[in-house]
């Protein structure tokens, strides 16, 4: 069961060289937040999935926890910062 | 046990497989904020069922007391992730990007 979960840990990670580009080159802002989020959720299951692959599971809850938190509020008041006030390039 | 936690780890990566690809392909920001909700909320959610039933398979405490955290992460992620997405969905309305439409733009605002 622990191979399953290694070779589904490579697969989210090439997962997310894909959502990568949509962060590099998205045409708006908020396509650069949105990509960015979607490779935070994705890190989030993949340090999961690391800690059954070296058995640790117990130490990385804690560290995918604050990660998810992280993630959370730096979406959270990006958008707001872009609510506030309004998208600059106007696209 | 296992069939539970193969069916669960499929499911969450055909999620993520599936919101990935259209955050590639999807032509308007509205429909791949959609595609990345689904990302968020299904996909994650059912892989962190699965490494809990994973977790939980070999029952003492100490593995108890894991899959408790990994309950917490669960739930935080079932919290947070449309919490997100509607606050990026709210930015973009505010901001006045218009919906994208087929055959070229609407004609009022």
């Amino acid at each position: 069961m622990d191979t399953i979960f290694l070779y589904s840990a490579v697969f989210i990670s090439l997962l997310m060289l894909v959502s990568l580009y949509r962060t590099a080159a998205g045409p708006t802002t908020l396509d650069r937040l949105m990509g960015a989020n979607a490779m935070g959720t994705k890190t989030m299951v993949l340090i999961l999935f690391l800690g059954t692959a070296f058995g640790r599971l117990d130490m990385f809850v804690d560290i995918a926890l604050a990660y998810a938190m992280l993630n959370f509020i730096s979406v959270l008041a990006a958008s707001r910062y872009f609510l506030k006030r309004g998208l600059a390039d106007k696209l | 046990m296992d069939i539970a936690i193969c069916i669960l780890l499929g499911l969450g990566l055909l999620f993520f497989t599936g919101g990935t690809l259209g955050l590639i392909r999807l032509p308007d920001v509205y429909s791949r904020l959609h595609m990345a909700g689904k990302i968020d909320t299904m996909g994650s959610i059912s892989l962190i069922a699965a490494l809990f039933l994973n977790e939980i398979e070999s029952f003492d405490m100490a593995h108890l007391l894991v899959g408790l955290k990994i309950l917490l992460v669960l739930f935080f992620q079932f919290l947070a992730s449309p919490t997100a997405c509607h606050a990026m969905v709210d930015a973009c309305l505010r901001a006045g990007l218009a919906p994208w439409v087929k055959g070229g733009q609407r004609s009022d605002p």
